[in-house]
């Protein structure tokens, strides 16, 4: 099971419940799993451990998903870094723009454990989801 | 009195007018007209009561009792009864541009010129001895101040003088304007100001008379009772009294109407339609206060003279003078002066348009040579035949008074007038209502009734006067007993004028009726016919339909009304009519409007019948049958409409189009909330639900989970699931205070006692974060209305909010609450991590996300504050907050103490 041993995720959401439940899946999945509460904890994180995933809530105070999913892929060291949004919006029009800043996979909240959990391994592994 | 000093009052006097005409000459000048004024006009129709009433009146009330009332009745009725009549009779002459009487008739039987001619005439007839009455009035009056007696030597006739003064004083007021559609202001309000100081006066005279030399009406009834001179003035006499009233009150009705002077400023001087309205009511007051102390000023005279011979025509005179109370007789003699003056002047005004333009102009336009000046220099002429017929008549009034009046009554004479005014009756009245009259059936009535009238009246006159033999009296004429004057056809038992009118209106309605069935009507009468029978019809339409076709040069029409306006004058008239009726003015023809409008245009100056000759004298017209009138009056009316209808049509569309685009507005508006709102609930749900969710799945997909960590996330399973019905509830309730089904509980509230339950029931929650809560509240604040469970909810709300963002075991609560300017104040401050500026307002707000705005409000207050907002909003109070972060917050509520739920 511990295949992925030194991938690094970021899971950045203001919700401590869902942090709690995300975490929880990615360490047990063997990611370096790495958490943020909000926009800017999320910029020093991926400025300094540049993680493969960033799973990403778009909703936030201070500074909103969209905001980090740009500036990871705008920065020459961080482009190669895959976005997930995990969002309770999930209208098409948000999807949408998900997907328009940059991201690589919009999964939408309410989310099912084991659909996600896959997805990410398949993303790690390289595979284009 | 010296002859001298009250030959200076007059004279004052008319200095006095001069100035009050002047003046408001002058202000119309500047646009401030005086004469739009309902009381003006009101007051300037009472130049009905000459010096007839007002020394008259008495004097028929001393010889015939109540009978004087008969003439005041009449009026009173037309104004409180025919007033469709008279409002039929203003119309029709604004929109034909009628100004007199003969113009009104002419103009209706086909603009005939022998009908104008006829109409002057008889207005003359009944006007110069009117006119004579007045001065004789004037005379008497000046005769009796200065005990004099009447020189026949014109020159050291002070009447005279008055006479020449009166004709300047026309002339001046009365040909300013050769336009005589253009109103007189400063006559009219000279007019009205007399109509007040005649009144004033005579009302002096009646409480002088009854208060003073008497106690009240009733003394002076009580003493007449005693007397058998004046007991038979309170008697009607059954035989002929009914009839005689009815007679004499039909002739006085139709004298109002018809009378030049009347006719003048009733209809030709009326400024608005709607001022008649006033005058229904004031007028007939007027009538009635004039009315109120002749009874009482007749019988005090009867008393006082008794068989002294005293001429009863002037008690108003003799009896202050009897008693020496000179001032008074003069203030009366001014009175008795004003209505003279009054009439002479509006009279002389009224016939001398009829005469100048129904007389004069028309021989003058016959004689090639007066052709050519009139060509010259139109409108001095027309002034100059203006004035000149002003002279005549003032002249002629003033001969005849010399020579003539000496021996008839002044009540006689104004009745003999009255009677042969009241001729116009069948051509006006059947004129308006009744299209079928011709001009030859009008002709004949008119002609019918003068003849009778002078047949009925005047020889009885002249055979008094003894110019004729008596034998006519008594025999009739050529010795047929059913001729005599005073006996018609054998009829007796009334009185003469009674008989007269009855007589003459007999054959003049006869004549009139079976001469209109029998003739036939031309076509352009056939219009008029139809113009002023339905004026209300087509008074709108009327300026702008053509009711004339045929040829003219414009060049022709043009300089036609150049030479009666002034080249700038028509150029802008002409200007204007071409822009508002969308005409082009540089053809070779005239448009068929623009002729027909300028035929109007003249007909004020020169009248109608002169007008009709003068443009087609110009045109080369061709004849237009009623039909085709009628028609094009009707479309040019259904255009009107049309357009009036399109026009308000269109205006409801905008409106409505208007409308619905601020209600879509609206509705955009409150569908973009709603979608936020939708929006931001599923969200809130959703957060929850996703944690719910995925803890689930995570303890059924691991059996291998360390107790501790189950335990964990099974409680945060259970307080995702509570925060999820605590946010249902929040949005069903949000949701009841949006649609207005809130129902809040009005009572006597104490605020002290609600803040204590409320901090009770989270005390264990704060203990157990070790959190403590301080109160400081006002013992003596006074109760409020307001919900208990609302304001509980507000402050539970708060509270909880605090107790959330306060750090355990070191945090403190505050609470402060009083009263301050009316308001109960709630303050509740944490020391917790405090809001960020952009924030503080957003928390209040259902949305915390706007539109497309991803960033998100402090979590956890959830709709609580939201719903609070909508409380206090409910109890007129509001709710903000202060804070600043890593500080904490406070947040504070106000209730107002009188606030209406």
């Amino acid at each position: 099971m511990n295949i992925q041993k030194n991938i690094k995720v970021l899971i950045v959401d203001d919700e401590p419940n869902i942090l709690l439940s995300l975490e929880f899946l990615m360490k047990k999945e063997g990611f370096i799993v790495f958490i943020a509460r909000d926009g800017e904890e999320a910029f020093d994180i991926i400025k300094r451990e540049h993680p493969k995933i960033v799973l990403l809530d778009i909703m936030m105070p201070k500074v909103d998903g969209y905001e980090v999913c740009r500036f990871i892929k705008g920065g020459s060291d961080t482009k190669e870094t895959k976005v997930v949004f995990l969002s309770a919006k999930s209208k098409e029009a948000d999807i949408e723009k998900g997907y328009s800043v940059g991201a690589d996979l919009y999964i939408p909240k309410p989310f099912s454990t084991r659909d996600l959990v896959k997805k990410i391994n398949m993303m790690a592994s390289g595979v284009v989801v | 009195m010296n002859s001298y000093v009250l030959g200076l009052i007059s004279i004052y006097y008319l200095a006095f007018l001069f100035i009050v005409a002047y003046q408001a000459e002058k202000k119309s000048k500047n646009a401030k007209s005086i004469v739009s004024n309902p009381n003006i006009y009101a007051l300037s129709l009472a130049v009905y009561c000459t010096a007839w009433t007002f020394y008259g009146s008495v004097g028929r009330a001393s010889t015939d009792g109540l009978d004087f009332l008969t003439v005041y009745i009449g009026p009173t009725l037309v104004m409180f009864l025919a007033f469709p009549i008279l409002l039929k009779i203003v119309r029709i002459s604004k929109t034909q541009r009628l100004t007199s009487i003969a113009d009104f008739i002419s103009s209706r039987y086909g603009k005939n010129r022998s009908l104008g001619v006829l109409v002057t005439i008889i207005c003359l007839l009944s006007g110069i001895p009117y006119i004579a009455l007045q001065l004789k009035a004037i005379s008497n009056s000046f005769g009796i101040l200065t005990r004099s007696i009447l020189n026949s030597n014109i020159l050291v006739d002070h009447t005279f003088y008055i006479v020449i003064l009166l004709i300047l004083f026309t002339i001046l007021f009365g040909t300013r304007n050769v336009e005589a559609t253009e109103r007189h202001e400063g006559m009219v309000t000279a007019i009205a100001v007399e109509s007040i100081i005649k009144l004033i006066a005579f009302f002096a005279i009646g409480i002088y008379v009854t208060f003073l030399l008497f106690d009240g009406f009733e003394d002076i009834y009580d003493k007449a009772k005693l007397m058998e001179e004046a007991r038979k003035n309170f008697v009607v006499d059954k035989e002929i009294g009914m009839s005689m009233w009815f007679w004499h009150t039909l002739l006085a009705t139709m004298a109002f109407l018809f009378l030049p002077r009347q006719f003048q400023v009733t209809v030709v001087e009326n400024v608005d339609e709607k001022y008649i309205n006033r005058a229904m009511w004031m007028f007939p007051l007027y009538m009635v206060l004039i009315n109120i102390f002749v009874m009482p000023i007749t019988l005090a005279g009867g008393i006082i003279f008794n068989g002294q011979g005293v001429n009863s025509d002037m008690f108003v005179l003799s009896i202050p003078l009897h008693f020496s109370n000179e001032l008074l007789a003069i203030l009366t003699y001014i009175g008795g002066f004003s209505a003279a003056t009054g009439m002479i002047i509006v009279e002389t005004i009224a016939v001398s348009v009829m005469v100048s333009n129904n007389l004069l102009m028309p021989i003058f336009l016959g004689i090639p040579a007066s052709k050519e000046l009139i060509n010259r220099n139109p409108s001095k002429v027309i002034q100059f035949m203006r004035r000149l017929s002003i002279t005549l008549i003032i002249f002629l009034g003033y001969f005849y008074f010399k020579f003539i009046t000496e021996k008839y009554s002044l009540v006689s004479i104004g009745m003999t007038a009255f009677v042969v005014v009241a001729q116009f009756a069948p051509s006006v009245l059947g004129g308006i209502f009744w299209k079928r009259g011709t001009q030859k059936g009008a002709m004949a009535g008119l002609v019918g009734g003068t003849v009778i009238w002078f047949f009925t009246l005047i020889i009885p006159s002249l055979v008094s006067s003894g110019a004729i033999s008596d034998q006519i009296m008594t025999n009739g004429l050529f010795g047929n007993s059913l001729l005599k004057p005073y006996e018609l056809f054998g009829m007796t038992g009334m009185d003469n004028i009674s008989h007269a009118t009855f007589w003459t209106l007999f054959f003049n309605t006869a004549l009139y009726f079976f001469g209109s069935l029998c003739t036939k009507q031309t076509s352009i009468e056939h219009n008029q016919a139809v113009l002023f029978v339905d004026v209300f019809q087509y008074s709108k339409g009327i300026e702008n339909s053509v009711v004339w076709r045929g040829k003219a040069l414009v060049s022709d029409i043009k300089s036609l009304l150049e030479s009666f306006l002034g080249a700038s004058r028509t150029e802008r008239i002409v200007k204007v009519f071409a822009t508002r009726n969308n005409i082009n003015l540089n053809t070779r023809y005239a448009d068929a409007r623009f002729v027909n409008y300028s035929e109007k245009l003249l007909s004020g100056i020169v009248g109608t019948a002169s007008a009709r000759m003068m443009v087609s004298s110009v045109a080369k017209e061709e004849e237009i049958s009623l039909n085709e009138v009628v028609e094009i009056l009707k479309k040019s009316q259904e255009l009107m409409a049309v357009n009036k209808e399109l026009k308000q049509k269109s205006q409801e569309l905008k409106l409505l189009t208007e409308q619905l685009q601020a209600a879509n507005e609206q509705l955009k508006m409150t569908d973009k909330l709603k979608d936020d709102f939708l929006s931001t609930v599923t969200h809130e749900i959703r957060t929850p639900l996703t944690s719910i969710k995925a803890l689930s799945e995570i303890l059924y997909d691991n059996d291998d989970i360390e107790h501790s960590e189950r335990q964990h996330f099974l409680n945060t399973i259970i307080k995702e699931s509570d925060r999820l019905s605590r946010l249902i509830n929040q949005v069903l309730d949000l949701e009841k205070f949006e649609s207005g089904k809130i129902r809040i509980i009005k009572e006597d509230l104490n605020l002290e006692e609600i803040i204590n339950d409320s901090v009770d029931s989270i005390e264990q929650l704060a203990k157990e974060k070790g959190i403590a809560i301080k109160q400081i509240i006002d013992k003596k604040m006074p109760t409020f209305q307001g919900d208990r469970d609302r304001i509980m909810q507000v402050m539970l709300n708060l509270l909880s909010n605090a107790l959330k963002f306060t750090e355990p075991d070191k945090g403190i609560i505050t609470i402060t609450a009083y009263e301050e300017d009316g308001s109960l104040h709630v303050n509740v401050i944490d020391d917790g991590s405090g809001i960020a500026k952009p924030y503080q307002e957003l928390i209040f707000d259902k949305f915390y996300q706007a539109h497309d705005q991803t960033i998100k409000k402090p979590k956890g207050s959830g709709l609580g504050l939201a719903i609070s907002k909508r409380i206090l909003e409910l109890h007129n109070g509001t709710i903000g907050v202060e804070s600043e972060v890593g500080k904490g917050s406070k947040f504070s509520f106000e209730i107002p103490l009188e606030n209406t739920l």
